[in-house]
């Protein structure tokens, strides 16, 4: 078949779910991605980790176009993000995505957080919308917790109600922007262990997190931004015990020295 | 059974004895005061020779009222209406221009709040020009401006601005607007109107209905919107059109005095009413907008955001997560905004329009001089509109209430 205005996608085989090539961005004069390129596999999963302020966040929330990239390509499941509305709904689809501060919707109940998307965005019916709301409910370990309202649950509670409603989609890609930082030392630990499950269910994830007892654990690859480069990446192991470059030696002496 | 000292120091530092012996203390006081003013008011009005007693309201008016909505209603008649009529006459005019006054500023203040919230320069810019000038004049200043600068402004009596050839014009005299006059069978198209209002209600109970079974949307609006317009319509035509509508009637032959437009031909709205719901409305607009585009800003970013990343429309996130969160922020001030447009409305005093304040604390009070049951009348009146508008309001805003911890 011919099809000559698919090549672009066609060169970026099934196995990859994200690339990014030679992508660039700028907030006003601020340089803030500079060159980034990244692939990622399916069932990849990759820590992102940098000081404050190097566009980690920048990154992955140019992965759905909550921030739009000005230079370079951004394919995302085989579809290029571009002005195009339709590949731009379709991407979001399909890229779930978990907040710092959870962002649940705090004039629904849990289970109608949940729902929400299914119904308007999928056209699910109803009844089986509740049902994938309850499974996935059920999954992150609060189902009982189903007619509340966000504001009547704990931080550590919201963060797993916030993954619920982004698996509900049963998105291909999950994209984490420090989904630990907000909360108490004693909540970590019960997202942590919901996105540990998630990852040995095989969810492709791209977590940016200061956890690096996470990174150790399921990581497949760890990336280090600093001043909109990604300055390295290698396989955790590598990356904590010999890190080649020293401003990645500076930032783990720093996060892990204490 | 505690000793003397103790007991009443403890007792004073209760916070429950506390309450209730201030609560005492100012009840106290307010009767006293009140009664004070009350007999005040009745030894002043004896030394004036004047009895209190509402047997004024069945006296005749002798004064003329413009023609507006109150007065044909009521069929008001120099000599014949009552000062009750005058007083009703009062409410109505009152009454309308309120609400006229509320729709439009709604509607006007919610498109500009948003435009100024637009990624669009020009709306931006133009919104934030109309609530800067508009809510910094002075309102009474503004229904000067709308009743001298534009209104009297118009054509004399004897001539016209047409609008639209033939159906509509104005001059210094007023609005002339075509006057539906209903004939027989005109009933079958009110009823088919009502008919397709309540079918669309169930038309959506089945889309909602459909839409949980099989997750497909409908397009209600454009459904509803069909039927609505479509089956009256239909109905209307079938049977006749039993419907006339009398054209406004312009002469400019004939003797000079007869000339202008006719009476008895379409219908009028008087300018001071055309002035007083413009300058009521843009004014309270201004500030809904104001209202409306801090409580859309309320809502965090983070909110649009979640639902952007979750793949939902930019039309139905406004619909479902921001504007359900911004009511809440915008509920009670816009319900004063309401209640300030009602109470405004009494400034129409200055141009004559004939409301409640101008008709029953200008004409009648001076003929009658009943000051204290007038006026507290007036007072009822403003207070009811206020309560009701009150609990309408409360009520909206307890469907949209957050659940907090
Ligand atoms: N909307 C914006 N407008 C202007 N500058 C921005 C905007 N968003 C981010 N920046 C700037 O871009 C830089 C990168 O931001 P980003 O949020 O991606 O950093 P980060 O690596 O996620 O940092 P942190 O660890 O603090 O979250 C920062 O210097 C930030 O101030
Ligand atoms: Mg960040």
């Amino acid at each position: 078949m011919a099809q000559p205005q698919n090549t672009a996608e066609q060169s970026v085989d099934q196995k990859t779910i994200v690339s990014m090539r030679n992508v660039n961005k700028w907030f006003g004069q601020f340089h803030v991605l500079r060159d980034i390129n990244l692939s990622v596999d399916k069932g990849e999963r990759i820590v992102v980790c940098g000081p404050s302020g190097s566009g980690k966040s920048t990154l992955i929330r140019c992965l759905n176009r909550l921030e739009k990239h000005q230079d370079g390509d951004i394919f995302v499941h085989g579809i290029e993000l571009n002005n195009d509305v339709k590949n731009i709904d379709e991407i979001r689809r399909e890229v779930g995505m978990v907040f710092q501060h959870f962002n649940l919707f705090p004039h629904l109940s849990i289970l109608e957080n949940c729902m929400l998307a299914p119904i308007w965005v999928r056209k699910t019916p109803r009844a089986e919308a509740e049902e994938i709301a309850m499974h996935f409910l059920t999954r992150v370990k609060i189902p009982e917790q189903a007619s509340k309202y966000p504001g009547q649950l704990s931080g550590g509670q919201q963060q797993r109600v916030a993954i619920a409603r982004a698996l509900c989609m049963q998105p291909q890609l999950m994209l984490f922007d420090e989904p630990t930082s907000a909360l108490d030392p004693e909540m970590i630990k019960e997202v942590l262990d919901t996105m540990v499950e998630l990852a040995d269910d095989g969810m492709t994830m791209i977590c940016v997190t200061h956890e690096m007892g996470f990174a150790r654990r399921v990581a497949d690859r760890v990336i280090f931004m600093d001043e909109g480069q990604i300055v390295e990446q290698n396989e955790p192991e590598a990356f904590f015990n010999n890190p080649k470059s020293d401003r990645t030696k500076l930032f783990l002496s720093q996060i892990l020295g204490h | 059974m505690f000793g003397r000292d103790r007991s009443l120091t403890s007792l004073l530092n209760d916070t429950f004895i506390r309450g209730i012996l201030f609560q005492a203390l100012i009840a106290i006081g307010l009767f006293l005061s009140i009664n004070w003013l009350a007999d005040n008011t009745l030894s002043n009005l004896a030394n004036q020779g004047k009895t209190l007693g509402f047997d004024f309201l069945t006296r005749t008016a002798g004064f003329q009222i413009s023609p507006t909505l109150g007065t044909w209603m009521l069929d008001y008649k120099v000599g014949k209406s009552t000062y009750t009529d005058v007083y009703l006459i009062g409410i109505i005019n009152t009454f309308i221009v309120a609400l006229l006054g509320i729709l439009a500023a709604t509607v006007i203040g919610f498109t500009v709040g948003i435009m100024r919230l637009s990624d669009n320069l020009v709306f931006r810019w133009f919104s934030s020009f109309y609530v800067e000038v508009v809510r910094n004049v002075p309102l009474l200043l503004q229904l000067f401006f709308w009743y001298f600068a534009v209104l009297r402004a118009m054509p004399s009596k004897r001539e016209k601005l047409e609008l639209v050839e033939g159906v509509a014009g104005l001059n210094i005299t007023g609005l002339y607007l075509p006057a539906p006059i209903v004939s027989d069978g005109f009933i079958y198209s009110f009823l088919s109107l009502i008919g397709a209002i309540a079918i669309t209600f169930l038309v959506r109970r089945y889309a909602l209905r459909r839409q949980a079974e099989t997750g497909q949307i409908l397009p209600m609006f454009w459904i509803g919107l069909g039927i609505i317009i479509i089956l009256p319509v239909l109905v209307h035509y079938l049977n006749g059109s039993p419907l006339d509508w009398s054209l406004p009637e312009f002469k400019d032959t004939g003797p000079k005095l007869r000339q202008g437009y006719q009476s008895g031909a379409g219908m009028v709205l008087v300018p001071e009413m055309l002035a007083v719901w413009l300058a009521l409305s843009l004014y309270t607009a201004a500030f809904i907008a104001e209202i409306v585009r801090a409580g859309i800003l309320a809502v965090n970013r983070g909110q649009t955001e979640a639902a952007y990343a979750l793949g939902v429309r930019p039309n139905v996130t406004l619909r479902l997560v921001v504007i359900p969160q911004a009511m809440r922020v915008i509920i009670p001030p816009l319900t004063s905004q309401y209640l300030n447009l009602t109470k405004n409305s009494s400034l129409a005093v200055a141009i004559a329009y004939p409301e409640l304040v101008s008709v029953f604390a200008g004409t009648a009070l001076n003929q009658v001089g009943k000051e204290v049951e007038m006026i507290f009348m007036m007072m009822m009146v403003y207070l009811t509109f206020s309560l009701m508008t009150a609990a309408f309001m409360n009520w909206f805003n307890s469907r949209v209430k957050l659940v907090e911890r």
